[in-house]
C-alpha cells in the first residue's frame, strides 16, 4: 500500500485531506533504485492554487522524462496542517513518495506572487531546512528559485541557493548534468553553485556584493568570484512548438482553481503596456503551431478526463491562428460534453459569435480592461483601447443579448489627476447609457455593470519602475473618489463598484522594488507568524508593520520614492534582451503621453531581437 | 442504456470525500472513452448517480454508480478500460446492464454490510469479542442520535440485521438508505458503551462489504446485493 506522511487520525482531523495523499491521476511513479536526482518542485501556496499553475506542470513533466530525475510536488500545507507538523515535528514531504523534501536533491520554489514569500519560508521550516542558504550545510538540498519574481530576486537573495531566471525548459539540462558530474567526483556544493553559475540564466546570489550609497541605493552590484558573469541573461525557448508541453497533466481529486486543461497558445506579449510586466520580461512574442495546440488539446482531453479546456496567454486575440483553433475546437469538442472556456477577447464579429455559441449570453459578461479612466492617461500607460472601441463593442454585444460588463481598472498610475479617476465612472456610465439606447422591448432587462479597480504598483523591468508609489491613504482616497463620482452617475444604480485592499498592496510595493536589505523584514515577518499572506483571513497587516519597525527598514524608500534616472537598480544584472535604454525611452514617452506602436505595426527597437527570433523576425 | 458499476475504494483513497469521488469518476469515464449519455443544455452533466455516499476514513469493496450510455460495450472492455485509467485503490469490478425499467440505486439501498475493527492500540482490553452476543441479544439498544435539529433517543435494535466477530473482527449488517440508515460507528458506540468502554475519536476502522436492495416487502424481507440485480454484457 503507499506510503503516508501523515497519519489516518491527522488525515481525518484535517481539512480537505486529499490535499496531502498524492496518488492523483497522471501522477509519476518511479522506482528509486534507477533514480540519481530527487527533485522536490515547490509552489508555495495551498495545493488547489499550486495544482492550478500550468509552468509547474510544465517542468513536471519535462524532469520526469528524464529517466534518471524523480521530480515530485510539494505544496504549502495549510494552516491546520502547519500547526500540526510544527507541534509533532514532522518533516514536509513531497507528494508522490511521501519523503522528507529535506532528503531530495533540490527544492525548486517557483516564486509567482511577492505575496507568497512568507510561505518560502513556512516551505523551507517546515521541511526541517535552515533558511538562510549560508546557514545550510551539504547534506540539504539546493534551494532554486524561478518564476516572474526572479526579476528581482534580491529581497529573497538570502534564502536560495540559486536563482533560474527566464523558462525553465532550456537551462535545467545542463544544470543537472553539471550536478550529476559534481556528485560523481565527490566535489562540494560551492564547487557545484560555482559551475551552475557559469550557466546561462543561473544566478547565485551569494556569488555577488552589493554597496550602498549613504542615501540607501546601489552604489555597485558586482560579483565576488571569478566564475560569476556580471550580468545574467533571462533564458527563453525559440520554438516554443518543438518543445515540452505535458499531454498527461496530473489531475487533482479535490476541485482545483483550474480544473480544466489549459493550453498555452503563445509566450510574450506585442502590445507593450508601460505598466506591465509581463509584457516587457516575456518579450518577444512566440507563437504556438495551430497543429500542436490541436494536437495537445486532444491528447490532454483523452489523458485527464476534464471536462473544460481553456486558452491561455497574455493577449489572446493577437494568437495570429486564434479563429482556426478556437473553430476547431467548438468542432470537434462541443458534442463531446466539453466545454470551452474563452479567454478575454477584443469584441468584434468573430469573438461575439463564438463566445455566443459557446456560453450562456444571458449569464455571462463582457470583459474590458481599460486600466483607466481617460484617454490621456491610457495613452500615458500605451493601453491601446479607446473609447470608441469600448463603446462600439459593448454595443455591438448588447445588440446581441449580453446585459453584463466587467471593468478593471488601475488607481494611483503615474501622472493620474482627479479628472482620471472620476473618467472611470464617467466610462462606466457611457456603457449603461449605450445600453439604454436599445428600445425597451428590446433589452434583457437591467445592465449590470462592475467596475473593479486594483492598485498600481511600479514593477522592474517596466517603463513605469521609475514611477514613485501611492501610499495607502492617497490609494483609499482615490478609491473614495471613484465610489462618490459612481454616485453620481445617471446610471448608478446599474453599476457596482468595488476596490482591492490597500494595505496588501503596499506590502507588494516594497518586495517587488526590494533590494537584499529587505531581506531581513521577511525574516521578521515570518518569525512574527506571517503565513498566507494573500489569504485575506491570514493576513496580518500589523505583524508586518511590526518586521518593518523592528529591522528598521523605511517602507517609504521602496514605494514613494521618487527614482533617479541613473540610479542603480537591485535587478540591473539581469538581462532580460529589453534594454533599459529603451524602458528609459518609454518613460520619457509615457510623460509626453505619446503611444508607442505594438510589435505587429512597427518594431520600436526593445531590444528583444538578441533572441534571433519570434514577432521579430516575423516579416 | 443503464449501467451499474460496482467499485472498490481502498488505501489513501478513503481520504476523499464523496463529492470528489464523484468528480472523480465523471473524468474516469471520459478517460475510458465510455459512451456516456449527457443532459442537454449549457453545461451539459452525465447521467450519473451514487448508491450511497461513503464517510472520509472508510474504504469499501461495494461502491455502486448507476450511468447511461449510448454505445453499448462488452463488461469485459469496459472493465479494461476503466480499469486502465484507475489510481491505486480505486477498482472496478463490475459492469452490468440493468433492467431498462430499474431504479436508480440510491432510492433502493436497504441494508449494508460492514466490516469494523479498533485501530491498533484503540481497542478494550480483556475479551471483549465474548460480549457482542449479549449485547446483541438485548430487547433494545437505545442511543443518542443527532439530527441537524436536536438530539434523540431511539432504539437502533430493529435495525442491526445481523452481527458477530471474528478474530477481532466485528461483522454486522444494519439498515442502510433513505428510509432507515444506521451508521456503523453508531452500533460500536452502543456496543462499547454496553461493555464501558470509552471509545475515543478515530478509534474504527470501517469497512463497507456489500449494499442490498430489498426485493422482498416490509415484513418480509429478501435482500439481493446491488451488483446481483444486473447483467454481464457479452
Ligand atoms: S525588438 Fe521590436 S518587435 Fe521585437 S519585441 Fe522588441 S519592439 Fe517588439
Amino acid at each position: 500500500m503507499r506510503k503516508q506522511a501523515l497519519t489516518d487520525e491527522i488525515l481525518l482531523s484535517i481539512d480537505k485531506p486529499a490535499r496531502y495523499i498524492g496518488n492523483e491521476v497522471n501522477s509519476v511513479k518511479k522506482d528509486l533504485k534507477d533514480i540519481e536526482i530527487r527533485f522536490a518542485m515547490c509552489f508555495p501556496d495551498v495545493y488547489e492554487i499550486g495544482m492550478s499553475h500550468l509552468g509547474i506542470q510544465i517542468l513536471y513533466d519535462m524532469f520526469n522524462r528524464m529517466e534518471d530525475v524523480y521530480c515530485e510536488r510539494v505544496y504549502s500545507p495549510w494552516v491546520d496542517l502547519d500547526k500540526i507538523m510544527r507541534e509533532k515535528q514532522i518533516p514536509l514531504f513531497a507528494l508522490e513518495s511521501q519523503d522528507p523534501i529535506k532528503e531530495f536533491d533540490f527544492l525548486g520554489i517557483t516564486i509567482q506572487y511577492e505575496m507568497c514569500y512568507t510561505n518560502i519560508l513556512q516551505i523551507l521550516d517546515l521541511g526541517q531546512i535552515p533558511l538562510l542558504a549560508k546557514e545550510r550545510g551539504e547534506e540539504f538540498p539546493i534551494v532554486i528559485g524561478g518564476g516572474p519574481c526572479t526579476y528581482n530576486p534580491e529581497p529573497l537573495a538570502d534564502f536560495f541557493d540559486l536563482f533560474y531566471i527566464g523558462e525553465g525548459e532550456t537551462s535545467y539540462f545542463p544544470l543537472l548534468e553539471a550536478y550529476k558530474e559534481n556528485k560523481k567526483k565527490g566535489g562540494s556544493k560551492l564547487d557545484f553553485l560555482k559551475k551552475a553559475a557559469q550557466i546561462p540564466g543561473i544566478y547565485v546570489p551569494s556569488f555577488y556584493e552589493v554597496d550602498y550609497k549613504e542615501d540607501g541605493t546601489i552604489l555597485e552590484f558586482r560579483p565576488i568570484v571569478e566564475e560569476a558573469p556580471k550580468s545574467v541573461r533571462k533564458e527563453i525557448v525559440m520554438d516554443v512548438t518543438d518543445t515540452y508541453y505535458p499531454r498527461k497533466p496530473v489531475v487533482p481529486f479535490i476541485k482545483a482553481t483550474q480544473d480544466r486543461v489549459v493550453l498555452e497558445i503563445q509566450r510574450g506579449c506585442i502590445r507593450g503596456c508601460r505598466f506591465c510586466q509581463a509584457g516587457m520580461i516575456y518579450r518577444p512574442v512566440r507563437e504556438r503551431s495551430l497543429e500542436m495546440l490541436k494536437q495537445c488539446a486532444y491528447e490532454m482531453l483523452r489523458n485527464t478526463g476534464h471536462e473544460e479546456i481553456s486558452l491561455s496567454s497574455l493577449s489572446s486575440s493577437d494568437y495570429s491562428q486564434l479563429q482556426g483553433l478556437v473553430n476547431f475546437l467548438i468542432e470537434e469538442f462541443k458534442n463531446k460534453g466539453v466545454n470551452i472556456s474563452l479567454p478575454s477577447l477584443r469584441i468584434d464579429e468573430f469573438s461575439l459569435e463564438v463566445m455566443s455559441k459557446v456560453q450562456d449570453v444571458r449569464k455571462s459578461s463582457l470583459t474590458f480592461a481599460p486600466e483607466a479612466g481617460t484617454q490621456r492617461l491610457r495613452d500615458v500607460m500605451n493601453k491601446g483601447l479607446t473609447e470608441e472601441i469600448i463603446i462600439e463593442g459593448a454595443g455591438k454585444a448588447f445588440d446581441s443579448g449580453w446585459n453584463r460588463v466587467k471593468l478593471y481598472f488601475m488607481l494611483g498610475l503615474p501622472t493620474e489627476t482627479k479628472e482620471d479617476m472620476v473618467g472611470i465612472a464617467e466610462l462606466s456610465d457611457k456603457i449603461a447609457r449605450r445600453y439604454y439606447e436599445i428600445p425597451k422591448d428590446q433589452r434583457n432587462g437591467k445592465v449590470q455593470i462592475v467596475a473593479s479597480t486594483s492598485f498600481f504598483v511600479p514593477k522592474p523591468f517596466t517603463p513605469f519602475q521609475w514611477s514613485p508609489m501611492s501610499t495607502k491613504e492617497q490609494f483609499i482616497e482615490k478609491a473614495k473618489i471613484v465610489k462618490e463620482a459612481v454616485k453620481a452617475q445617471l446610471n448608478q444604480k446599474s453599476i457596482k463598484y468595488n476596490w482591492h485592499e490597500a494595505d496588501l498592496t503596499v506590502l507588494e510595493g516594497v518586495l517587488a522594488r526590494g533590494d537584499r536589505k529587505v531581506g531581513k523584514v521577511i525574516l521578521q515577518a515570518y518569525q512574527n507568524g506571517c503565513i498566507y499572506d494573500s489569504w485575506s483571513e491570514t493576513f496580518d497587516y500589523g505583524k508586518w508593520m511590526d518586521a518593518f519597525e523592528s529591522t528598521g527598514v523605511d517602507i517609504d524608500f521602496y514605494t514613494t520614492r521618487e527614482r533617479d534616472l541613473d540610479e542603480v537598480f537591485p535587478w540591473d544584472f539581469i538581462d532580460t534582451g529589453v534594454t533599459k535604454e529603451f524602458l528609459k525611452r518609454e518613460w520619457k514617452n509615457a510623460m509626453d503621453e505619446k503611444v508607442t506602436k505594438n510589435c505587429r505595426m512597427g518594431c520600436s527597437g526593445c531590444g528583444a531581437t538578441i533572441f534571433n527570433g519570434g514577432v521579430c523576425f516575423e516579416n | 442504456m443503464k449501467i451499474r458499476i460496482k467499485f472498490r475504494k481502498n488505501g489513501v483513497m478513503k481520504f476523499v470525500g464523496h463529492l470528489d469521488v464523484m468528480r472523480y469518476f465523471q473524468k474516469a469515464m471520459r478517460r475510458a472513452d465510455i459512451d456516456i449519455a449527457y443532459s442537454g443544455g449549457y453545461s451539459p452533466h452525465q447521467v450519473m448517480s451514487f448508491a450511497a455516499p461513503l464517510g472520509v476514513g472508510i474504504t469499501s469493496d461495494a461502491e455502486y454508480i448507476d450511468i447511461e450510455i449510448n454505445t453499448p460495450i462488452t463488461t469485459k472492455d469496459a472493465l479494461k478500460q476503466l480499469n486502465d485509467t484507475m489510481v491505486e485503490g480505486m477498482e472496478v469490478v463490475a459492469f452490468k446492464q440493468l433492467p431498462e425499467e430499474s431504479k436508480i440505486a440510491m432510492s433502493i439501498v436497504d441494508a449494508a454490510d460492514y466490516e469494523v475493527c479498533f485501530r491498533e492500540g484503540y481497542a478494550p482490553s480483556g475479551n471483549w469479542e465474548e460480549k457482542i452476543s449479549s449485547f446483541f441479544a438485548q430487547e433494545e439498544i437505545v442511543v443518542w442520535k443527532k439530527t441537524k435539529k436536536s438530539e434523540k433517543e431511539v432504539d437502533i435494535k430493529p435495525l442491526i440485521h445481523t452481527i458477530s466477530t471474528k478474530d477481532g473482527k466485528i461483522s454486522m449488517q444494519i439498515a442502510s438508505g433513505s428510509a432507515n440508515n444506521l451508521k456503523p460507528e453508531l452500533v460500536i458506540e452502543a456496543f462499547a458503551n454496553y461493555i464501558g468502554f470509552d471509545l475515543k475519536e478515530f478509534s474504527l476502522l470501517i469497512h463497507r462489504k456489500e449494499l442490498y436492495a430489498n426485493i422482498g416487502d416490509e415484513n418480509q424481507k429478501e435482500l439481493i446485493s446491488l451488483e446481483n440485480m444486473g447483467e454481464d454484457i457479452e
